[in-house]
């Protein structure tokens, strides 16, 4: 299979050629596969990462797409057992029906349970349940060398806290025992707040942390920086049971599609101002009190398909700190100045206060403190080296960068951030690695990174 | 539920097959799975439950192997005298430039292809005509509406399929039992690993969907997706002094 194949990240930078994609059936068929693949190789889920940490330019992708099976479910503990490649979609699909939900999700239903524990993700309850791997019991590991490795908090705890949050670069994660959560229907009690500066929005969090069991917000960001306004989302699974079956699921894009790459004027600074005008006075009171599906309160995005067109071909980069807890969120603050300085409009701004819970990866990325996630369009290098003005400041702050999302940050902040990376580096497959590794992870970067 | 609520399936662990079951699993169907890999039938079959199923029992078959095919029919209709759903979903794509000249690679593509189904078939006609009720449905192909050079082996096989499920239509009809015949066209599954995937391959997840409605819906012949009649019609009307000069 000696093809040039191009496969995209969701941030759709950067454009990479792969050597091609080897597609196992059958857990035996993995184990074949890396057998008789020539490195590098990469597992790859549904490729909505943004960067490259799910690109491996020159080799090859493992895809999961059918590893999609369930292998077990006990009711009376809630835990699943799953192969790797089943979307946390198809999960909801299944579960919500029989009164299970997530421990944890993202912005996006459309990622597979590998990519979760392989970025050990967080979703709008962090400050309530941690990290996706804090509700993993146990997976098993394929290594190329045709070992496997059973990993769990009492066997092979080093190996587990390699491959949660591990990148990939650990094996392949066959399957998976996930503790699900119970509820009593589809339903979200949501009520969303407005706020008009950062003080409000730490108030709002602090007093919603023990009461709601979803925070997020989502901020106006082309104002200058003291008269940052937003909305502040906080919501609760709801006691109320499902009205009718069709409630039980969500539905699928179906048309709504962004059918061709957008005009680059889409994008542009008075489209995003007034995008957010229309957002922030959508709601007209200051607080608003709602019941929602599941759907809308956790996926909005999800309900047009190939969003990411939005931003032309060029793609788009999304930028996501986590700083540690400080006075008068000074360092929130003096990122977002640095940003309306600079005039970089971005249309999702999120903001979320992570809870203390620590996270079980070696490569982790949240730790206690907020974070704040943006998405710019790619304009080139006056960007990047407004990203990198960022990344400094992150840095000093003792703060880090999502890996998840990056394309672009340099060696050197990902190593100073990632303190474990040293004893992480033992577990790492011969055979495998990714764009986004040899880009920052390799330990020669560090003198040359900056 | 109107649907069919025992299946026994050939070829359960094809592809397409899956996301078919998937759906009925869900409305809590019990299955009779027959493939020729046991781990795979143990592994679909774990599935299929966590998914809703009733009872999932399974078989090892090879359409190769005559007495397999005996065993697998005895052995679902002990287990479910009452069955009234038979799915055949397995295959394999001959290479035909090889088949062109080994003609036991040709007869192994008509055996496993056309011959071991029509011996299922028959085998399992008895028991639907004495129920008198029940649903047959067999996955044919679009490549069986014309032969052409690229693939006549598989597409006369597929012909064959279609032929033999059309006569097994009006022969079950009078005893209120129905058969479906399923032509998809392109779909992306480990049996076109090898093509190009152009804007005319589906995915198998959307065939499914499409063979679980035909069959709630008791259609006879379904092209999946839809568009597949028209291209298969435009192809058929092609005068054959012209086609016979064009590469297809
Ligand atoms: C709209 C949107 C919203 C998002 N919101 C959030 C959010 O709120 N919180 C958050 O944490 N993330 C969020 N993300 C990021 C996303 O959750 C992660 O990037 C996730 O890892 C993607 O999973 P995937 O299946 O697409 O994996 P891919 O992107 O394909 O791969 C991700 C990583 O997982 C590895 N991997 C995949 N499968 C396996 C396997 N079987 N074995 C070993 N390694 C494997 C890959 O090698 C790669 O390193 C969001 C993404 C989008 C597009
Ligand atoms: N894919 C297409 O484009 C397409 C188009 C039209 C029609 N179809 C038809 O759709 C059906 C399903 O195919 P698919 O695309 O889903 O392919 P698939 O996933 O490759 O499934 C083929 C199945 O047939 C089984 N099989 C092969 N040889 C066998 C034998 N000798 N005995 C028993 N079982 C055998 C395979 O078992 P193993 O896994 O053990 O080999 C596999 O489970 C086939 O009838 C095919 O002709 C496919």
């Amino acid at each position: 299979m000696k093809c040039n194949m191009n496969f995209e990240s969701w941030g759709r930078f950067p454009k990479v050629a792969h050597i091609g994609e080897l597609v196992p059936h059958t857990i035996r068929k993995v184990g074949e596969y890396l057998d008789s693949t020539e490195p590098p190789v990469l597992p790859r889920g549904l490729g909505r990462s943004y960067g490259d940490s799910c690109l491996n330019e020159g080799g090859y992708l493992l895809s999961t797409r059918h590893l999609n099976k369930f292998l077990g479910f006990n009711p009376d503990s809630g835990i699943v057992r799953c192969e790797s490649g089943v979307s946390l979609d198809e999960l909801l699909q299944v579960f919500v029906p029989k009164g299970w939900f997530l421990p944890v999700t993202p912005g996006t239903k459309y990622v597979t349970i590998g990519g979760a524990i392989a970025n050990d993700i967080h979703g709008k309850n962090h400050h309530k349940a941690g990290t996706f791997c804090n509700h993993v019991v146990c997976f098993e590991l394929e290594r190329s060398d045709g070992s496997r490795i059973l990993c769990s908090r009492d066997n092979n705890h080093d190996w587990f806290r390699a491959t949660a949050g591990g990148l990939g670069l650990t094996g392949v994660l066959l399957w998976a025992d996930i503790v699900l959560k119970p509820v009593h229907g589809p339903y979200i009690d949501m009520e969303s707040i407005k706020f008009e500066n950062l003080n409000e929005f730490s108030r709002i969090s602090a007093e919603s942390a023990e009461g709601f069991e979803y925070t997020v917000s989502w901020l106006d960001c082309l104002r200058d920086a003291d008269k940052i306004r937003g909305i502040f989302m906080r919501g609760n699974h709801s006691e109320k049971t499902s009205e009718k079956d069709s409630d039980m699921l969500h539905s699928q894009p179906g048309f709504a599609s962004f059918p061709f790459d957008a005009p680059s004027v889409l994008l542009s600074n008075p489209t995003i101002k007034l995008f957010n005008f229309l957002y922030y006075n959508k709601q007209r009171g200051k607080s608003l009190k709602s019941r929602v599906h599941y759907d809308p309160f956790f996926y909005p995005l999800d309900k047009v398909a190939h969003w990411n067109r939005m931003y032309g071909t060029r793609g788009f980069l999304q930028w996501q700190c986590v700083v540690p807890p400080a006075d008068d969120n000074k360092a929130i603050k003096m990122i977002l100045e640095k940003i309306t300085e600079n005039k970089l409009g971005s249309f999702l701004v999120v903001l979320k206060e992570f809870g203390d819970t620590e996270a079980q990866g070696m490569l982790s990325f949240p730790i206690a403190g907020t974070t704040l996630a943006l998405d710019f369009p790619n304009t080139g290098q006056r960007l990047f080296d407004i990203l990198d003005e960022l990344d400094k400041l992150v840095i000093e702050f003792g703060g880090r960068i999502y890996p998840a999302k990056d394309a672009r940050m340099a060696g050197s902040t990902f190593q100073k951030a990632f303190p474990l990376l040293d004893n992480f580096r033992k577990y790492i497959d011969p055979k495998f690695s990714s764009s986004f590794y040899r880009r920052v992870g390799r330990h020669d970067l560090l003198s040359g990174g900056d | 539920m109107a649907g069919i609520n025992k299946i026994a399936v050939f070829g359960a662990c094809s592809t397409i097959a899956y996301e078919t079951l998937k759906l009925f699993a869900k409305d809590g169907a019990a299955f009779y799975l027959c493939d020729r890999d046991e781990d795979e039938l143990k592994r679909l079959s774990g599935d299929l439950s966590v998914r809703g199923a009733g009872d999932v029992g399974y078989s090892v078959f090879n359409a190769l192997d005559e007495r397999s095919i005996s065993e697998a029919v005895e052995n679902i209709l002990s287990k479910h005298p009452d069955l009234d759903g038979l799915f055949i979903a397995y295959g394999t794509l001959p290479d035909q430039k090889r088949c062109e000249t080994d003609i036991r690679e040709m007869n192994k593509a008509f055996t496993i292809n056309f011959t071991s189904t029509a011996s299922i078939l028959t085998q399992m006609a008895d028991h639907f005509v004495k129920q008198k009720h029940g649903t047959i449905a067999v996955i044919s192909s679009v490549a069986g509406d014309r032969g052409r050079e690229s693939n006549y082996v598989y597409g006369s096989v597929k012909s064959a399929l279609t032929a033999f499920t059309s006569g097994l239509r009006q022969r079950l009809c009078k005893a209120g039992v129905h058969v479906l015949t399923i032509k998809p066209g392109m779909v992306d599954t480990p049996m076109t690993a090898d093509f190009k995937k152009g804007i005319l391959f589906s995915q198998p997840d959307v065939i499914g969907k499409g063979i679980y409605n035909a069959i709630l819906k008791k259609k006879n012949i379904v092209y999946l997706p839809w568009f597949w009649r028209w291209i298969m019609f435009i192809i058929r009307n092609i005068p054959e002094r012209i086609f016979k000069k064009i590469t297809l």
